[in-house]
């Protein structure tokens, strides 16, 4: 296959749903149920290809670059914590740059920080509890993030006068290590482990969740990954041998097309 | 005070799979039935945002509210039962389709070993083999006698696949050709030939080709777009009941679907069931559903929640071994699986389908010889190509620190570049493996949660020690640089997902004094209540369940029509 078929199908959106239409089979015998599929199909032959460059345009301010829970000290703990989980290597951008701390900052406005679809009715026996069982104290996750974030930086003024952000980056990394083995005593129901473990995992997920959250800025997570994101179809790509590396998009071109 | 309606035919707790097959095949025959569904409607449109990995692998968008309902959960009876307050070990569903919504769509048949899995290992290797705190039992069906229902659902689902080549399994004709093999799925195949296994594609519900169905529903091809296990498919290839049974309920005009409707009880008097009670979570209001059959189609766990909250048939207690409802509890053992680096291959990891896997059956169910092995039974041994999305894919080489720049880097470098092989591990039956009602949580009525015990017992954690020799084996012969091979499976750890395969609890079988139901899914002490799905599983098998539990709501379909008409118990 030429470099020009292996690019083509992805670059271009027009003749990516074209590729899809024809190689789904999905025009032959009248698809009963394929109600996604219709407005799909339906709408909008003539998307313009530019979008991409009309995006970059309007996005030199970042609106989504505010805070909705944290105040400034907390995201500032946040931003650097982040950063020691998920940093800046020569493989590429780290949790600052990827704007990971808005993303948990976002989070925790929401569902994900109050816990809503969780059950938080009690007895709580947070002391009986093995992490086998998980969650079982009555904290939501904004307040295991207030002790979590009050915790860093009162060790930080303990050990090294300063706030969390404010010291170095192997001071971070080692009261982030004591916190990892629960070493560190929270002002609540709460071990500095498991704070830890949601930390480090809202990182990740705030490297890699769509853009549409608020991290993985430009998609950077997935270009470092070769991850596509959003795509079609890999029906053409599910049986090569060599690797296909595919410019990701996002779930705002399904959005807007 | 519940407002009573008109009564109909038959009434279903659930519109998943068992609801939706047996709402089809009623509805036909002219029958009028109701399904109360206490999620949403849901529609193929709904999923054109669905490759989001945050919302719905992460934050488990199709899902049940556990704010409203949960279960509490712990290893044994000397332990305080904790509520399982987050998603964790496993993922149920809801709103119409229920879990068949965001299932895989792996789709095997049960081994005829299985249904006969206690007389078969006594003709085997003598009642010794079988240790006294494992009430293993045959299931009152034998394959052969399922082999139509099993037929059903596969023409119905459009089921593609391969025949298995191992000598020891009946041969299965699927209706649609197997999915694609990747290249990893080729190394699988080879490696596995070379240790003289063999290998196979897995039968899948995610369509190789276009096809129509004898209902006349027509689908088309999956397009390999990597999200398919716990997200709903956008272009409706993966077979669900909203793709698949229910539009042809609707269409004969009898079926009848009331969603955000939670059935709490069962009624009953006198060993019959009058109807059923449920909420409208939008009115609040109550309700009585009066129906000649009642139909217990929910999630395995909530069958069994329905059950004992309605005071209906014997609770099992552990302390005597008497009693059937909760009784059999049984999980899957997954921890048997290894993962390969390949320095020098990248693979398109990206893309996949939940059930694009190579599997080998050569230990698992009976079709190896058990007499020198310390456990029975066994499980399938498999490479999945289901998209690994890049939240969830972090494989790094055992050593690799689970944070900072030596895990970014290497869990970047490696992400396209690491295979799993892993096993779906059958669970026997332990007497200490039940469910019983919850003394102190309740739901959002002030019903009792479920309580589980469970822990993985000693055949199971035999089995694992045994299977992971495979699994790893296999991959070095794939030629893995590193192998990350599995330690000992531990206590049952609530909050790291294993899989949404919860089995037994209200279990069929020949006898009413060891069983719940007859083999067509009636209950013995109640002769109008039906209770389809993986709950009625004496145990579990090493493999997926869906397959089977389709092929039982088909039985379960014919016992209600029979019923019907005849009235009585049906065996």
């Amino acid at each position: 296959m030429s470099e020009q078929e292996k690019k083509a199908p992805f670059l271009d959106k027009r003749s990516s749903r074209r590729t899809f239409i024809k190689n789904s089979g999905l025009t032959v015998g009248g698809v009963v149920l394929g109600g996604a599929l219709g407005t799909l199909l339906g709408k909008d032959s003539t998307t313009k290809t530019t979008e991409a460059h009309v995006h970059s345009e309007t996005t030199t301010t970042n609106f989504n670059q505010a805070l909705m829970y944290f105040d400034k000290a907390q995201f500032d703990t946040i931003d650097a914590a982040s950063e020691q989980i998920f940093p800046k290597t020569e493989v590429g951008p780290g949790a600052k740059e990827l704007l990971v701390a808005y993303f948990i900052d976002h989070q925790l406005a929401g569902n994900w920080g109050l816990n809503t679809k969780e059950y938080m009715a009690g007895p709580f026996y947070p002391a009986e509890a093995t992490p086998l069982f998980g969650h079982q104290t009555h904290l939501n996750r904004q307040q295991i993030f207030e002790l979590g974030i009050e915790g860093l930086n009162s060790e930080a003024l303990k050990q090294y006068k300063a706030k969390f952000h404010e010291i170095k980056e192997e001071e971070q990394v080692a009261i982030l290590k004591a916190f990892e083995a629960g070493e560190v005593n929270l002002n609540g129901a709460v071990t500095s482990s498991y704070f830890f473990a949601l930390l480090k995992s809202a990182t990740i997920e705030g490297v890699y969740a769509d853009p549409l959250y608020g991290g993985n800025k430009d998609m950077q997570g997935w270009k470092m990954k070769n991850f596509p994101g959003h795509q079609m179809s890999y029906a053409n790509i599910i049986e090569k041998d060599e690797f296909v590396k595919i410019e990701p998009t996002s779930l705002n071109s399904q959005h807007k097309h | 005070m519940a407002k009573k309606l008109p009564k109909t035919d038959i009434v279903l707790a659930g519109v998943g799979w068992t609801g939706g097959i047996i709402a089809a095949e009623l509805t036909r025959k002219g029958y009028k039935v109701v399904g109360l569904e206490r999620g949403k409607e849901r529609k193929t449109e709904d999923y054109l945002m669905v490759h989001d990995e945050l919302r719905y692998q992460q934050r488990n968008e199709m899902m049940q509210d556990l704010s409203k309902e949960t279960l509490t959960v712990r290893h044994d009876r000397s332990q305080r039962a904790l509520p399982y307050r987050q998603h964790g070990s496993f993922l149920i569903g809801d709103g119409v389709g229920g879990s068949g919504e965001h299932w895989n769509g792996l789709t095997y048949r049960f081994f005829p070993y299985d249904f006969e899995i206690y007389t078969k290992t006594v003709e085997r290797y003598g009642k010794d083999k079988i240790p006294a705190d494992m009430p293993l039992q045959d299931w009152g069906i034998t394959y052969n006698e399922l082999v139509p229902y099993f037929e059903k659902f596969e023409t119905m689902a459009g089921i593609s696949g391969e025949t298995n080549p191992h000598p020891d399994v009946p041969e299965v004709k699927y209706p649609t050709a197997p999915l694609k093999e990747t290249p990893s799925m080729k190394m699988f195949r080879e490696a596995s030939k070379n240790l003289g296994y063999h290998p196979y594609t897995a039968p899948a519900a995610t369509l190789s080709e276009s096809y129509t169905n004898p209902d006349g529903i027509s689908r088309g091809a999956c397009q390999y777009c990597g999200f398919c296990e716990r997200f709903g498919c956008e272009y409706g290839a993966k077979a669900s009941p909203v793709v698949t049974v229910l539009p042809v309920a609707k269409e004969t005009g009898n079926f009848e679907v009331r969603t955000h409707s939670v059935v709490r009880k069962v009624l009953h008097t006198n060993g019959k069931a009058t109807g059923v009670l449920y909420v409208d979570t939008r009115t609040g209001e109550e309700f009585i559903q009066e129906a000649d059959v009642v139909v217990v189609s929910a999630y395995a766990l909530n069958n069994i929640r329905i059950l004992l909250n309605s005071q209906l048939g014997r609770p099992y207690n552990p302390e005597s071994g008497t009693g059937v409802i909760g009784k059999n509890y049984a999980y899957q053992m997954t921890s048997a699986a290894s993962t390969g680096f390949f320095k020098d291959k990248e693979f398109n990891l990206y893309a996949g389908t939940g059930s694009l896997a190579g599997v080998i059956d050569d230990f698992n169910g009976d079709n190896f010889d058990h007499s020198d092995l310390n456990f029975i039974h066994g499980g399938n041994i498999a490479l999945g190509h289901y998209g690994k999305r890049p939240i969830s894919n972090n494989s790094v080489p055992k050593g690799t620190p689970g944070w900072g720049k030596e895990f970014k880097d290497e869990s970047i470098y490696w992400a396209n570049r690491s295979l799993s092989v892993g096993s779906q591990g059958s669970v026997m039956p332990n007497k200490e493996n039940y469910i019983d009602l919850d003394p102190t949580y309740k739901d959002q009525f002030g019903d009792p949660l479920l309580r589980m015990t469970f822990n993985y017992k000693e055949n199971e954690r035999n089995q694992q020690k045994y299977i992971r020799e495979i699994t790893t084996k296999i991959l070095e012969e794939m030629g893995a640089d590193i192998i990350n091979s599995p330690g000992d499976q531990g206590d049952w750890d609530t909050t790291k997902y294993q899989t949404t395969h919860n089995t037994g609890g209200v279990i069929m079988g020949a006898d009413p004094n060891t069983s719940a139901l007859n083999n067509y899914l009636q209950m013995w002490d109640c002769e109008n209540v039906f209770v389809p799905g993986a709950s009625a599983f004496p145990h579990n098998s090493g493999m997926n369940p869906t397959g089977t539990v389709g092929a039982l709501a088909y039985r379960a379909a014919e016992g209600i029509e029979k019923y019907l008409k005849n009235g009585g118990s049906l065996v």
